[in-house]
């Protein structure tokens, strides 16, 4: 019994870290009442790059910007706006590089294309020396007259 | 056949190299701006308190201007101040100040102190119209056509060097530009 209570600590602490590692950097006066206006806003938010901090999204970041952005992509939602509306409002002012997944378009279509092209490669490499190596070995020559004499002397 | 299975992997590695050597030369800190040659953002900022003029984008057409982001508590907008000054006191372009989510009195004392180079001040405290700038950080420095066009961004302190090879010669070119022409 007191195991299992102290089972219950645990997992209590565990469920705690959790939970704080999901609370992210998103301020408490920053959330919007609907909760299906907010649910968007920080859908959106995780697909905007904080521009500072360049390596995290909006929604993840403590910089003063970041937050500054997620003012406004909750200013926006409830204004109305679509999600896709929203992003084109950021990406006007930041460009393409705040979206942390670049779209698919014509400066980006190497960057999209790159991997696939290098797997075709790897793969008809692979097929071609697969084939050599299943392709059965020609079968051997027979031995010709003086070899088979030598053969018979040799065996003598 | 032989030789191509040796060189793959070879030339695959100056590929990679090649990218490498590229790649790592570039500064992810510079983000290209979607602004160029677009006009300045709608704003209307209000003036500190003293007495002076605002900033809207309207004070932006007529002439060509420098647009400074900036704010006391920024380091970088302090080490390009004293280039600041001497622009604006050799009259080259009228220097306004986008004045970054700043507090009245840091603002009023960082200028008393350190000199104030700027036509007009436009108080940003919620940081919108630096944003609508797509301003990273302080400082960032725009250079506005006659027309009221961003035609170059800089980000960081402006250096002499910065100056005297981009940014003058901009200012020059824009400055001698017909006002009628789109170039």
């Amino acid at each position: 019994m007191r195991r299992l209570r102290r089972h219950h600590k645990l997992a209590t602490v565990l469920i705690a870290l959790f939970i704080s590692g999901a609370a992210l950097a998103a301020q408490p006066d920053e959330i919007l009442a609907d909760p299906a206006l907010e649910a968007r806003a920080r859908a959106i938010s995780r697909e905007l790059r904080c521009v500072v901090c360049q390596s995290e999204s909006i929604d993840d970041s403590n910089a003063p910007l970041a937050r500054d952005l997620r003012l406004l992509v909750r200013e926006r939602i409830s204004a109305g706006d679509s999600d896709a509306a929203v992003r084109a409002y950021v990406v006007e002012r930041y460009g393409d590089y705040v979206l942390l997944k670049p779209p698919v378009q014509a400066n980006t279509l190497a960057l999209w294309l790159t991997p696939v092209l290098l797997f075709l490669i790897a793969g008809i490499v692979a097929a071609i020396q697969l084939r050599r190596s299943a392709a059965a070995p020609a079968p051997p020559q027979p031995l010709t007259p003086e070899e088979q004499t030598r053969l018979r002397e040799l065996g003598e | 056949m032989k030789r191509i299975i040796f060189l793959a992997p070879l030339s695959l590695f100056l590929l990679v190299g090649l990218y490498f050597a590229v790649g790592l030369t570039r500064d992810p800190s510079r983000i290209p701006s979607t602004l160029i040659d677009r006009p300045v953002p709608v704003f209307d900022l209000a003036a500190p308190d003293g007495g002076r003029a605002g900033l809207s984008s309207r004070d932006l057409v007529g002439e060509v201007s420098i647009v400074n982001v900036f704010g006391s508590w920024c380091i970088g907008c302090t080490v390009e101040h004293p280039l600041l000054l001497e622009i604006a006191d050799e009259g080259v372009a009228p220097i306004h100040g986008v004045n970054w989510k700043d507090k009245p009195e840091a603002l009023a004392d960082w200028l008393a102190r350190r000199g104030d180079p700027y036509a007009r001040i436009g108080v940003d405290a919620d940081g919108r119209t630096a944003i609508d700038f797509g301003v990273t950080g302080a400082p960032e420095t725009f250079i506005v056509d006659r027309q009221g066009r961003i035609r170059h961004k800089h980000v960081g302190p402006i250096s002499r060097d910065d100056w005297e090879t981009v940014l003058r010669p901009l200012i020059e070119e824009l400055k001698n530009a017909p006002s009628s022409s789109s170039s």
